[in-house]
């Protein structure tokens, strides 16, 4: 063994593209951004203030602001891959090869799909999570944030991973769920695969461990009172979630584990060969791969089901039908993981039960959609930005439900699978449904994180260009896919009359691209105007229901001054409507000590280490492996061993913050609190 | 008005011009049921859909909160009534789609013999990096990328994949199914009409998997047994050699025929990966113990 090969594994630098100006551009755009962002940091002396307050945060409310600009970021970066692809699609007709050669056009794709679920999607939804949970149910924080961390971190190496694949090296050429025997050493002997293993494997312990973190402070610390029938309803969407993630996510662990053997140490799970079973690897991926689309969209039912009741100034229509709704689409999600492959030759019995398995999933979801529309009715609907998302979505979600369970039908599947009409089907779901909802969800709670509301102009047309996008861009694919186009074509003959509508798509695709600029301007904007925009009652949309509205915005790093009781499922409303005391609006005379844990690196650097021990797994640099597998294992001994993880935060000082805040909004025409802050000076 | 219409119909003529739905064109008795199934399933489901949408526009118009002679009722959040009402319907529809399903999967099963097998005719097809072999095993020829059948006349692929996973698919002939490595598929169709059709995987398989397409030639009986004295008349045989130089990867592929095949190629492109089991007979193969054992 060479001394190269020692020092740099298979890390050569022929890894870097340098002939493609395409990636070269990119790579160099990104460095770019990174070193004005790092200089600026440095300018303003920022680096202290970045690592005290953020990155060393344990704070449910920052994780998530954190977890947000990690989705923003790549949802950039996975829009760029789409705006690619419609664009050769566009013009790879014929003899036109397009701009993108095979090999790099594979590459988008499955950069596309593992970017937008894996590190957008993801991040998004514990980020809302985060965001919102512990505030619904009256906890000071999640039941272990320093593992709260840990999952942010892990979740941001792996995207780093995936960013890093850009320049150093390729990302997978196999389609997001890199089906095997394709993604076997044999056929995909690149480092690709390996990218898309180590990035996903580290994320995915990330989202398991704030999967158990999520379902542990949802089970073990709402408030007195709180029943799981006067659960906020956003929190039961939360619930069902994570108990899925919990439940799918060691799947995905495993099977990508296996999917590693096979390629590094020369195993037969699933090759074609020495006994080897691709199906095996489809059947487990999918296992993980659809209680994974639900782990999704269930916050974003959710979402919708909180801010319908507030914008329609109106009790949730059947709470009870909703949350056993959502039961029953958290158990059967787990039982339909077949229809991803009818077209495997299972056997009609075996198919027929899947299929229908999968169309009773419409049941419950049918009933929710007219649980929603029978809360706007008889309401007092004001059209918020949120409110947009959410009707948008109902109409909207209604044809990827119907285009879904047509294909639940193993015949129809036959000609479907595959096509672009499956592309279409689970775009209009997830930007229908999962993005839509979580727009929505970031609107609605981003005034009790950062104590100014976004702007409602720019986000109303951010809301309009997406949706006019969204069927512009994918209602040809459903047509396209009816004319038989299949997936993933880098180029197509000509006189099959797809190319009109390929570039209708990519106009669409454009539209959508508006939406996103509005929604930087709308961020701009809201930030310039940030003292107009101010929420001074805590009351962000003044028809707040749930406890998160009970507090102050932005929220106090220790959540409730007083911890909360309650006796009702909206018990904010019911708070108002018997006009109440608000102990975390009005001061106290007295509070409570309140115990709260210690900022810690811990997880940053435990991720930093992930980090390098996935890097050297990708090259095969075994000195890396070894690093980061001892830096893992000494930073957690280091933490079992630190017994100074935690502190009381002293009644004096929570009344001098409280009178601080209080003393901060005198300005504000809230005249109680005024009278209020006199008395007690 | 009238300049919006026009503008509207030049917008569908661009769209529709050239506009071939092949899924919606059915030319064999498979796609048709399956065309038919599509159909009837969507109209099924726009009952409830279509008013779900109609009430997602009308309800939050009427209920604006600038419409205060609306009724409004605050704390109105249970009708038992009511959701028993949208708890039946949709389990109603699913209840009919769910039948449907049973019967049609049934049906339509891609494994189920359209006729007996000395009236069927017999194609072992290959998946390769990237192209199809189809061989015709009961005349001993093979043709690359070009399938030709026909018509009236029920099918029965035997499929495979000597590559990556593919899909086998002609849309307007019948539905896919994989092409999976160490593994069979079969597929039966009936073609009710002539004429040339796009053969497709749909299955991603790698840089070529894009040129991965093929003519389905659908012709009457007499042309079928010519186009098989053609294919006879190829100088190229298909040996082991020739296969083994045909598995090598290659992209956007022109038809081949071959005039001879070695025999059990299709079996062996299975067992290569899945190793010798004793008993297992694949493809046409499969077919010929099979009569042996009734005879």
């Amino acid at each position: 063994m060479t001394f190269e090969k020692i020092l740099f594994g298979n890390l050569t630098l022929q890894a870097i593209p340098y002939h493609n100006p395409i990636i070269m551009g990119a790579g160099g755009m990104m460095g770019l951004i990174a070193l004005w962002i790092a200089g600026a940091i440095t300018y303003y002396k920022k680096w202290g203030y970045l690592w005290k307050e953020w990155i060393t945060s344990i704070d449910h409310k920052k994780i998530g602001i954190m977890y947000l600009i990690l989705a923003g970021v790549m949802l950039l970066r996975g829009f760029s891959d789409a705006i690619m692809m419609r664009s050769q699609q566009a013009i790879a007709v014929g003899s036109h090869s397009g701009y993108l050669p095979p090999e790099h056009f594979d590459q988008i794709f499955t950069a596309h799909g593992v970017i937008m679920i894996f590190f957008v999607a993801m991040p998004l939804m514990f980020g809302l999570l985060n965001m919102a949970v512990p505030l619904q149910i009256g906890a000071r924080d999640v039941a272990f944030p320093y593992l709260n961390s840990l999952s942010l971190w892990l979740t941001f190496v792996g995207a780093m991973l995936v960013n890093l694949s850009l320049v150093v090296g390729e990302f997978a050429k196999t389609g997001w769920l890199a089906y095997p025997p394709l993604s076997g050493i044999a056929y995909s002997p690149g480092v690709g695969v390996d990218y898309f293993i180590w990035a996903l494997q580290i994320s995915g312990v990330g989202s398991l461990l704030s999967g158990i973190n999520f379902m542990v402070t949802i089970l073990k610390m709402r408030c007195p009172g709180m029943t799981l029938m006067k659960m906020p309803i956003f929190t039961w969407t939360a619930l069902c979630s994570m108990i899925l993630v919990a439940l799918a996510f060691p799947i995905f662990t495993a099977t990508l584990a296996m999917l590693f053997l096979d390629r590094f140490m020369g195993m037969h799970f699933f090759t074609a060969g020495h006994g080897g079973n691709a199906m095996m690897y489809i059947n487990l991926i999918w296992a993980w791969g659809h209680p994974e689309v639900y782990i999704l969209i269930l916050p974003a039912f959710g979402i919708f089901s909180e801010v319908v009741a507030t914008f329609s100034k109106k009790k949730l229509f059947g709470y009870t039908s909703m949350v056993y709704a959502t039961i029953s689409i958290t158990f059967l999600s787990f039982v339909v993981w077949l229809h991803h492959f009818f077209t495997m030759g299972a056997g009609a019995d075996v198919n027929a039960f899947f299929g229908i398995a999968t169309m009773i999933i419409a049941i419950p979801t049918g009933v929710k959609i007219f649980n929603w529309l029978f809360t706007m009715y008889r309401g007092r609907i004001t059209f918020s930005a949120s409110m947009l998302w959410t009707i948008g979505f109902i109409s909207t979600f209604a044809i990827g439900g119907m285009t879904g369970v047509l294909m639940s039908l193993p015949p129809v599947d036959f000609q479907l699978h595959n096509s672009v009409f499956l592309v279409a089907h689970f775009h209009n779901v997830i930007i229908g449904g999962v993005v839509f909802g979580y727009f929505a969800g970031v609107t609605y709670w981003f005034p009790k994180l950062f104590g100014f509301r976004l702007d409602e102009k720019w986000g109303k047309r951010s809301f309009w260009f997406w949706l006019v996008g969204f069927y512009v861009a994918f209602m040809p694919l459903y047509a396209l896919g009816l004319m038989g186009m299949t997936r993933r074509l880098d180029h197509y003959t000509a006189g099959l009359g797809w190319h009109p509508l390929l570039i209708v798509a990519a106009v669409g695709a454009a539209i959508i691209g508006v939406g996103i600029l509005c929604q930087l301007m709308m961020v701009y904007v809201s930030v310039k105007n940030r003292h107009a925009y101010r929420d001074v009652t805590g009351d962000a949309w003044e028809n707040g229901r749930t406890l998160e509205w009970s507090i102050p915005s932005p929220a106090p790093f220790y959540n409730f001054a007083v911890t909360p009781s309650v006796h009702s499922l909206d018990a904010f409303w019911e708070m108002k409507e018997e006009k109440a005391v608000n102990p975390n609006i009005e001061l106290q005379s007295h509070y409570d000590d309140i115990h709260m844990p210690h900022s810690t690196a811990t997880g940053f650097i435990i991720a930093v280490f992930s980090g390098i021990l996935g890097f050297g797994l990708i090259w095969h640099i075994f000195w890396m492996m070894g690093l980061g597998l001892v830096g893992i294992f000494a930073t957690v001994m280091a933490r079992t061993f630190n017994a100074n993880t935690d502190y009381y935060l002293k009644s004096d000082e929570i009344v001098r913050i409280e009178n601080e805040r209080v003393r901060s909004f005198t300005s504000s025409p809230l005249s109680s609190l005024e009278k209020e802050e006199l008395v007690l000076t | 008005m009238i300049k919006f219409r026009s503008i509207f119909l030049l917008i569908c003529t661009f769209l529709l011009a050239g506009c071939h739905y092949t899924i919606l064109d059915p030319k064999g008795v498979i796609a048709a049921t399956e065309k038919k199934l599509l159909i009837e399933s969507i109209l099924l489901m726009l009952v409830v859909v279509v008013p779900v949408i109609v009430m997602s526009i009308i309800i939050p118009w009427r209920y604006r909160a600038s419409n205060t002679k609306a009724t409004y009722t605050p704390n109105w959040s249970h009708s038992t009534i009511m959701e028993i009402i949208w708890w039946t319907i949709p389990c109603i529809i699913i209840a009919i789609l769910s039948v449907m399903t049973w019967i049609y999967t049934h049906r339509l099963d891609p494994y189920r013999p359209l006729a007996a097998d000395k009236d069927t005719v017999m194609v072992e097809a290959i998946a390769m990096d990237w192209k199809w072999l189809f061989i015709y095993p009961e005349q001993h020829i093979a043709t690359v990328n070009l399938l030709e059948l026909p018509v009236n006349k029920p099918v029965r692929l035997f499929i495979t994949s000597d590559a990556p996973m593919n899909s086998l698919e002609i849309p307007q002939l019948a539905g896919q199914i994989y092409a999976m490595t160490g593994m069979q598929t079969k597929l039966n169709l009936m073609a009710t009409a002539t004429g040339d059709y796009m053969g497709l995987s749909t299955n991603f398989s790698g840089d070529g998997f894009s040129g991965m397409n093929f003519p389905v030639k659908v012709v009457s009986q007499k042309n079928y047994d010519g186009w098989l004295q053609a294919v006879k008349q190829s100088p190229h045989h298909l040996t082991l050699q020739a296969y083994n130089q045909l598995t090598k990867p290659s992209e956007n592929n022109s038809v081949q025929y071959f005039s001879s095949t070695q025999s059990e190629l299709f079996s062996q492109a299975v067992i290569k990966y899945m190793g010798p089991m004793p008993g297992m007979v694949l493809g046409y193969q499969s077919v010929l113990r099979d009569q042996q054992h009734t005879s």
